[in-house]
């Protein structure tokens, strides 16, 4: 091939079917016979449940069945949590899939209603009467966790669901000696992910055969299967996930619901085809959010800026009951991270995971990590501001020298490879800063507020180890696998665990493969997300699958290359040793004119009519690669936002990523997945929160509430990156899909923080609202009259 | 109580008896299979339902049934003319537009719109025009690009 299709920036093998509407997502199947299911969701945050009366719900036109708690008892096992970290007191509260008795949240699943359309299913819903006897509820995980505050579940001392800490070096000498200590208290709103398509699940039993297929919204399609057969007691043989066209995720579709297991349930009662899509509303409520953390952070450092330690508390909210990967996500993928991209001796973080009367919580795009950096990056720039230092010299003194193989930081994690001032630096130069920082001094003179703001980061990433996963109390492996499988006709189907939706893997994958057997990439399909064709996997986040997945798939197409070679060695009548490779053609050296393509070699390995001896029919091979490391990919990102004192109003007027993910296998993806990343992280800095009133009711429960970005509230980006492969990865990749996202919360909010300081404001709660910045300042004059 | 209607959706005519309350959107998605109009919300925002009404472009979500009697519907299946893609289709697909494609159908229908009524756009004006559509994965500044190129392709053809 002339061209390298590694590395540029093709277009998407899976457009074609998107954009003309041909792609089927799960609520997009309709099959015969087949019934609607609706939910009833309680209203009250924290009540106890006297009688449900579903008499005439059950009489109304078209309705088919309606079940409560009681019916679904004994037939459905109570929800697993999935990540029970160790040494933490973790204590998993029962998660029935209906309430029986107690309902803990808005949105605590009630009953189910069953209809022939989806509308008289909803009809029905009102006739469902339900007495509750509501209680006081808790939404704040640090007041949920004072004596006498209302309790989650009753066997739940202070709602504290599980203590962790992470400790490195001597925190409290080097806090003793610092010359200078930071404090800050960070409020992590909680966030709802909103991802585009809905949850949906459409449930088939056989009954004949016992097997059942469930077409579902997921993430990771082998994991919903097996959580899936845990609750429902569908043998997992005799179970298929369907997952082919997920709508986006970004977490909130990595864990088991149970609205799904309910569709499965009324699957086999009824021995119809179930379906259940959730509405907007309901995706507020009963999907999961993100975040909701109150954290005490504080920083040491000596008076000419190096950083000393780092301490920090943090309540994190679980909401009302732990979600499938909960508790991992403010421990193991937070307190970890505390170092970031900087040698700091002394790291110290006590989570207290808190259960409270909200929705529950998961991952969402980042996942730990964005909380981490914002700790970081935050008292970086108040300690600068303090020292009287430029926020970059500060970082730049500070940073981990750049390593090429391993760097282990105080709380244990060996960072895979690193050039973090190398990243700052072309930041630095691309945007001039000395004269964007001039820039911004003269139009503060007249009466322009701009504010620049730093955020440099460093992510785990390419979960993981499952050794490591095994030991930090997952309940599930991290390796990912492929099969590579050549047609006798030379083209080449790629099947892979796990389950991209949106990432762009069916055109990175072929990408890879072109790249390592010599193929064109439009022979190469990529097929996932449906357990009955694709081998076990762990699924598609934690910026894992390019990271992992890609491994497997170098691995594997590899194996089919060296068989390739035996068997182009025996049709030239050469020994293996002899052969050379180019470009999927098999030669003897130095004699490339009479060369076996890859083409030739997989038709004769499915004929089969001249093997070498001993070799098997068939060109195909798997690999279930685990990896033997993390990757860290990093990066340094600046915002530059304007602030118009009179109204508060505060607008993002420059944005520039440098990321560093490795080598890219398409960079036009790689771009894409930073925009998408980064617009998220700035929506949590300027508009996005969850809101409770005192009752737990949530008052932004619809997208007229909760502020989503929108395409006229942003900039266009500047995307640059630099390349540091991973030395223990096959082609070196790290991963992109969190990154914008880790980084963007923080440059953003420390551009607020710059614009706003003149008026005197160091701190302010985000989402930095109009209202909230305008008072802010109003506040701060007020105090220096 | 039913009423009868009559639709064209994508050139092909349909008769249905519908519930006066039955949306729009929910109609197009029952009547001939064709599932590219999505719904991605309950109030309004998001612009997935987006279809053309009698080559106007509507939230169908926000439409009854019974208002389209008459009309000429255009879905995402029925852009495409003659196996050839709409020049927005091919530049969304050119400028990497989108990611998990949920937004798309009614994002390029929405852009359907704006270009019908401003063949020019600025960039401003783009991010203006969709601001009734949302998206979670791409940070729409792709989708900018991409309209922006399909506005110039579609100047070109005239
Ligand atoms: S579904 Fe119509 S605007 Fe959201
Ligand atoms: S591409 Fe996923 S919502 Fe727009």
């Amino acid at each position: 091939m002339s061209t390298r299709v590694f590395g540029s920036g093709i277009r998407r093998r899976e457009d074609p079917r998107l954009i003309t509407g041909a792609a089927t997502y799960t609520d997009d199947y309709t099959l015969p016979d087949m019934v609607h299911m609706v939910l009833l969701r309680s209203p009250h945050a924290h009540a106890r449940i006297k009688r449900i009366d579903t008499t005439r719900a059950k009489a109304a036109p078209g309705v088919v069945a309606v079940f409560i708690g009681t019916d679904v008892e004994g037939a459905l096992n109570p929800m697993p949590c999935a990540w029970l970290v160790p040494n933490s007191n973790l204590k998993v509260a029962g998660y029935p899939c209906i309430a029986k008795d107690m309902v803990r949240y808005v949105g605590d699943i009630v009953a189910a209603v069953v209809a022939e359309s989806p509308y008289q299913a909803t009809d029905a819903l009102d006739l469902i009467v339900v007495d509750y006897e509501p209680l006081p509820a808790v939404i704040d995980p640090e007041k949920a966790k004072q004596s006498g505050a209302p309790q989650v579940h009753s066997n739940v001392e202070n709602n504290v669901a599980f203590h962790w800490t992470v400790t490195g070096g001597d925190v409290d000498g080097t806090f003793q000696k610092a010359d200078v200590v930071i404090k800050e208290r960070i409020v992590q709103q909680r966030l709802i992910p909103n991802a585009m398509e809905p949850r949906s699940a459409l449930a088939h039993w056989s009954g004949a055969s016992g097997e059942l297929t469930l077409w579902n919204t997921t993430q990771n399609p082998h994991i919903a299967r097996f959580l899936c057969s845990v609750v429902t007691g569908v043998p997992e043989d005799k179970l298929r996930v369907i997952a082919t066209e997920v709508g986006g995720g970004f977490g909130s579709k990595i864990p088991a619901y149970p609205a799904d297991f309910i569709t499965v349930f009324c699957a086999k009662k009824l021995n119809r085809p179930v379906k259940w899509t959730e509405s907007r509303r309901e995706n507020f409520q009963g999907t999961t959010h993100g975040r909701d953390h109150i954290q005490d952070v504080e920083l040491a450092a000596t008076k000419d800026g190096k950083v000393l330690g780092i301490k920090a508390t943090s309540y994190s909210g679980m909401g009302a009951y732990l979600s499938t990967a909960a508790p991992g996500i403010p421990t193991i993928l937070h307190g970890l991270m505390l170092s970031g991209p900087y040698d700091i001796a002394a790291i110290r973080e006590d989570v207290y995971g808190i259960y409270t009367n909200g929705t529950p919580v998961e991952a969402y795009r980042g996942a730990g990590r964005p909380e981490a950096t914002f700790i970081l990056e935050r008292l970086m720039d108040m300690l600068a501001a303090k020292l009287g230092m430029d926020p970059i010299d500060l970082r730049k003194k500070n940073f981990i020298p750049k390593f090429e193989n391993g760097h282990t930081v105080a709380t244990g994690l060996s960072y895979d490879s690193g050039n973090y001032a190398g990243a700052l630096q072309k930041l630095v130069d691309h945007v001039a800063y000395k004269d964007l920082r001039r820039q911004q001094a003269e139009d503060r003179k007249k009466g322009r507020y701009l504010g620049i703001g730093i955020s440099t980061y460093v992510e785990i990433c390419g979960l993981g180890p499952s050794q490591v996963a095994g030991a930090v109390g997952f309940q599930g492996g991290l390796w990912e696998s492929a099969i590579v499988r050549f047609h006798p006709t030379g083209k080449v189907n790629v099947f892979i665990g796990a389950n991209p939706h949106g990432q762009g893997e069916e055109t990175t994958f072929a990408q890879i493969v072109a790249e390592e057997i010599g193929v064109d990439v439009n022979d190469v399909k990529v097929i996932h997300g449906d357990t009955q064709t694709t081998p076990m996997g762990w699924g598609t986040y934690g910026s894992r699958t390019t990271a992992v997945g890609g491994a497997a798939l170098v691995m594997a197409t590899r194996k089919v290359k060296e068989k390739a070679k035996v068997i182009a060695a025996h049709l030239l009548e050469a020994a293996v040793e002899d052969m050379d490779y180019k470009d999927g053609k098999f030669f003897v050296k130095g004699s490339p004119d009479k060369a076996k393509t890859i083409q030739d070699i997989a038709l004769m390995a499915n004929v089969a009519w001249n093997m070498p001896a001993g070799v098997e029919a068939g060109l195909e091979a798997s690999s279930f690669y685990d990896p033997p490391n993390f990757t860290y990919p990093f990066g340094a990102h600046l915002a530059v936002v304007e602030l118009d004192p009179e109204t508060g109003q505060i607008d993002v007027r420059r944005y520039v990523a440098v990321d560093d993910c490795g080598p890219q296998i398409n960079p036009v993806i790689v771009e894409g997945q930073v925009h998408g990343g980064v617009v998220q992280g700035i929506g949590q800095a300027l508009w996005e929160g969850a809101v409770y009133d005192e009752n737990g009711q949530l008052l932004t429960g619809s997208m007229l509430d909760y502020a989503l970005p929108r395409a006229d509230r942003l900039p266009d980006m500047e995307v640059l990156s630099t390349v540091t492969p991973s030395p223990h990865h096959p082609i070196g990749v790290k991963g992109i899909g969190e990154a914008g996202t880790i980084a963007s919360t923080a440059a953003v909010y420390n551009a607020v923080i710059d614009a706003l300081s003149p008026f005197g404001v160091q701190t302010i709660r985000m989402p930095v609202t109009p209202e909230r910045a305008f008072n802010a300042i109003q506040e701060a004059k007020a105090g220096r009259r | 109580m039913k009423f009868p209607i009559s639709v064209t959706l994508n050139g092909r005519p349909y008769r249905r008896e519908v519930e006066p309350r039955q949306l729009l959107v929910h109609l197009i998605r029952d009547l001939g299979g064709v599932t590219g109009t999505k719904i991605g919300c309950d109030t309004s925002q998001c612009g997935a339902c987006t279809v053309l009404l009698d080559g106007v472009a509507i939230k169908s979500c926000t439409a009854l049934a019974v208002q389209a009697d008459g009309t000429s519907i255009t879905t995402i299946e029925g852009l495409a003319g003659d196996g050839q893609l709409h020049p927005l289709q091919e530049a969304f697909w050119n400028k990497h537009g989108l990611q998990c494609g949920y937004c798309t159908p009614g994002m390029i229908l929405a852009a359907h719109e704006l270009l019908r009524t401003n063949p020019q756009p600025s960039d401003d004006q783009i991010r203006h025009g969709l601001e009734g559509n949302m998206c979670r994965c791409t940070g729409y500044q792709n989708i900018i690009r991409a309209v922006r190129e399909a506005a110039a392709a579609m100047r070109r053809k005239g």
